[in-house]
């Protein structure tokens, strides 16, 4: 009897709904029969047999969801093996497939423990550690822009996005869609799911493999005052377009004497996804950070993403929108307002503390706040910033903190050399040096290519084992 | 302009062996041919006297004349509506010129001065007008051309009848970006005319030593999009050209690639020596081929404008001209909070 494990159908997937099975119970099976569909946070994908025989047993009813990779979903019985009781063929399980944890993408598991569960999820989900839904409430709630009582829906951070660029292009029907995938397929991470359906194939708007040519020609027609919305499957294909966005959006204001104008918005998942290597796994943030005439924004929360997304979408400079492609499938509460725009250049406090003061933005932002519950227990009180945008860089929240704590820790996922840490360790260093109770530490990405190996890929990036160990530190607790 | 009467007299002769037939007289034509000839001439003594002012380090920086190539934007500018708009590279001064944007405040940029289009800070390389629907003025070489497809794509996106003219030279049609636009363009059918400048030179690169289809028309071809080369150093030729590519633009059949066949006198910048040519082989253009002599050799001959004539509008430019250097050089520079201005909206 062979069991048949739940996929893995994308880098970042570590579960999934079996939405249709194909085969039933007592059916013969050939190599490259259909199975089943599998839906994905991004995609339905059809999942094929590898083995020939018949269908024992499907494990799994269709329709379930939160199905974890590497989990049995069926039983194949092959030649001679048909009678076999099931109980039996269960017994070898846990040899033949190794624990989910070890097969499925190497995320830092605090990460992995934030995801939020999805309805009906499976046993797996109750794994989560922190943090709880309402937390982010909490820290919305003392959030200016949100009148007091309003009522939270919770959606993953993907929706959050998407409704920002929906309600943006009701709105404004300047505003339009352009990149790879963006349109037919609904985006390569399913992103801008809907968004054709609604707007057409006017404003959402595929394009051909062609970065530069799509950048400028997005630069143009935000010269002439329309105002695009610029999807990059991710930000490393925005390299092919790097001139475009530094020498022509950054700068024209500028050398026009203030005549043009490029009201743009750059946006897609940057940083380490999970497993797909150096090339496919790099962390901008701070090579757009350092560039006058933009505006860089990396959020963490749905809300913000909301919130930002539609500040970006209506700013009249062009801004460079930093997603995440493992956090588009958390869900975090945003609030139930009509119309949620949120100030560019504004850190949020997360969590208030008075020891330690924890930077950290997009995924980041997850660590800190698992290594906070972990330093509380242990009667350490973190405060931790959420920088939001990147620039303008909210240095003046980071610093009162630090007037507050004495210390500070930055993390982030980028290389060290330059990072959003060092810029903020120099600010700290010129502006709270008085009050500063140890040197600045910086918890970064290693200074490395992303590896491939799962091992060296979990070495390369922050723990939040490595955020303890840096907060101790700046306390000179063992 | 002795030697634009004695290109005229050679010329009748030509004409008059080959049974040219004339453009008739009516007074629109003559209105336009005249202002061919001011237009072209306007750049050229332009360009002459910032040739002077870099000389006299007034003007900084790099510096990219645009003497000998007068003819192509000057037909090709008059082939469009107000409402249509234009993109170029960094050899500039000659489109602003075209698209009427004023010399003093021109030449005000390339001196760094405050009253300058850019307020200083762009130079000779970056400089716009939104009124005229100058969109630049671009260093980056062929970076401009999908920023011209993205105006074609705005054109067409608000339906509004619209044209741009991307214009860009020989060394800018190797670049990738370009063979991304056109791709673009004509999937989409954007109302985009790509005037290729080819004046033989990718700075010190000669096209047949940089380009392995040297008929730059061609380029389109593995899109679809078609081609034509023209005369760029013969302003009616461009003219009829431009007529042409821009109606089939508006006409909604997508881009088209115009090839201008023209040279440029000066170095690639003012810092070159362009010890990659013979001084015969621009000694050979200017001769015979000028834009500005030649052309003006036909008026004469056709009776449009007398030599006289000719010499009175040169005089009236030449005084443009140097009131636009005074200007120039009289206007303050930027003041220093113009450092911070303008960074973002």
């Amino acid at each position: 009897m062979t069991q048949i494990l739940m996929p893995a159908l994308s880098p970042t997937m570590e579960e999934g709904k079996l939405a249709k099975w194909h085969v039933k119970e007592g059916d013969s099976v050939k190599t490259g029969d259909i199975l089943a569909e599998i839906e994905t946070d991004k995609a339905t994908m059809e999942f094929e047999s590898i083995d020939e025989g018949r269908i024992a047993k499907l494990l799994v009813p269709e329709g379930a969801e939160g199905v974890k990779v590497n989990a049995p979903i069926a039983e194949l019985a092959q030649d001679g093996e048909a009678a076999q009781p099931i109980a039996a063929a269960r017994a070898p399980a846990p040899a033949a497939a190794p624990a989910p944890a070890e097969l499925a993408p190497k995320i830092p598991s605090p990460l992995a423990g934030q995801v939020a569960p999805r309805s009906g999820a499976g046993e797996g989900a109750t794994q989560r550690s922190a943090p709880s839904p309402s937390q982010p409430t909490t820290v919305l709630a003392s959030d200016p822009a949100i009148p007091a009582g309003t009522e939270f829906v919770t959606i993953t951070v993907r929706e959050a996005l998407r409704d920002a660029m929906a309600e943006e292009m009701r709105r404004d029907e300047n505003v339009f869609l352009i990149g790879e995938e963006v349109a037919q397929y609904q985006g390569a991470y399913k992103v801008s799911q809907g968004l054709l359906e609604e707007f057409g194939a006017r404003r959402v708007i595929d394009t051909p493999i062609t970065e530069a040519g799509f950048t400028g020609l997005g630069v143009g027609a935000a010269f002439s005052g329309l105002k695009p919305i610029v999807e990059f499957m991710t930000f490393n294909f925005a390299m092919q377009a790097i001139d475009q966005i530094v020498n022509s959006s950054a700068k024209t204001l500028y050398m026009s004497g203030g005549q043009m104008g490029c009201p743009i918005v750059f946006r897609g998942p940057n940083g380490p996804a999970a497993r797909v290597a150096a090339q496919h796994s790099q962390d901008y943030s701070s090579w757009f950070a350092h560039i006058p005439g933009l505006k860089v924004v990396s959020p963490y929360f749905a809300a913000d993403a909301k919130g930002l997304l539609k500040a970006a979408i209506r700013d009249p400079n062009p801004v460079i929108f930093l997603e995440n492609e493992i956090v588009y499938g958390r869900t975090f509460p945003v609030p139930k307002l009509e119309d949620f725009v949120l100030p560019i250049g504004k850190a949020r406090i997360v969590r208030e503390g008075a020891h330690v003061t924890l930077v950290a933005h997009s995924i980041s932002v997850g660590l800190i706040m698992d290594a906070a519950e972990m330093l509380a227990k242990e009667g350490i009180e973190a405060e931790l910033v959420d920088l939001r945008s990147l620039r303008p860089l909210d240095t003046a929240t980071v610093i009162q903190s630090v007037k507050k704590t004495n210390r500070v820790v930055t993390v982030e996922q980028g290389w060290p050399i330059c990072s959003i840490g060092s810029e903020i360790a120099a600010a700290v260093v010129e502006q709270a040096f008085d009050w500063l109770d140890a040197p600045p530490l910086r918890i970064t990405g290693k200074d490395v290519p992303m590896p491939y190996a799962a091992n060296l890929e979990k070495l390369a990036l922050p723990s939040v084992a490595d955020i303890i160990a840096a907060a101790k530190s700046v306390l000179y607790r063992a | 302009m002795a030697r634009a009467e004695a290109a005229a007299a050679a010329n009748n002769e030509a004409d008059l062996a080959s049974g040219e037939s004339r453009e008739p007289l009516d007074p629109t034509s003559v209105e336009r041919l005249k202002k061919f000839y001011r237009d072209m001439l306007l750049i050229r003594r332009f360009e002459e006297k910032a040739g002077q002012l870099y000389g006299m380090g007034l003007i900084g920086g790099f510096c990219h004349l645009y003497i000998g190539q007068e003819a192509v934007v000057v037909g090709m500018q008059a082939a469009l509506k107000p409402e249509d708009q234009l993109i170029t590279t960094y050899r500039d001064h000659g489109h602003m010129l075209a698209c009427g944007m004023d010399p003093a405040h021109v030449m005000a940029e390339l001196t760094g001065r405050i009253t300058g289009y850019s307020k200083g800070k762009g130079g000779s390389m970056h400089m716009f007008s939104r009124e005229k629907n100058f969109f630049g003025g671009h260093g980056i070489v062929g970076a401009n051309v999908p920023i011209g497809t993205g105006l074609a794509f705005a054109d067409r996106y608000r339906n509004n009848g619209a044209v741009c003219l991307t214009y860009f030279g020989d060394g800018a049609a190797n670049q990738g970006q370009v063979f991304e636009s056109f791709n673009m363009a004509e999937l989409w059918k954007l109302p985009v005319v790509y005037v290729i400048e080819n004046n033989q030179y990718a700075m010190g690169t000669s096209l047949v030593r940089s380009t392995a289809e040297v008929h730059l028309y061609k380029r389109g071809a593995s899109h679809n999009i078609p081609g034509e080369a023209v005369d760029g150093m013969d302003v009616e030729a461009v003219h009829a050209a431009g007529v042409k590519a821009v109606a089939w633009a508006r006409e909604g059949n997508g881009p088209i690639i115009l090839e201008m066949k023209t040279y440029r006198y000066r170095g690639h910048s003012m810092s070159d020596p362009a010890k990659y040519r013979t001084r015969e082989e621009v000694q050979e253009v200017r001769e015979k081929h000028d834009p500005i002599d030649t052309f003006g050799a036909k008026l004469v001959q056709r009776g449009v404008l007398r030599a006289d004539e000719l010499k009175a509008i040169d005089k009236e430019i030449r005084e443009l001209i140097n009131r636009a250097a005074e200007f120039a050089i009289d206007s303050p520079e930027p003041p220093p909070e113009e450092l911070y201005a303008d960074i973002l909206k």
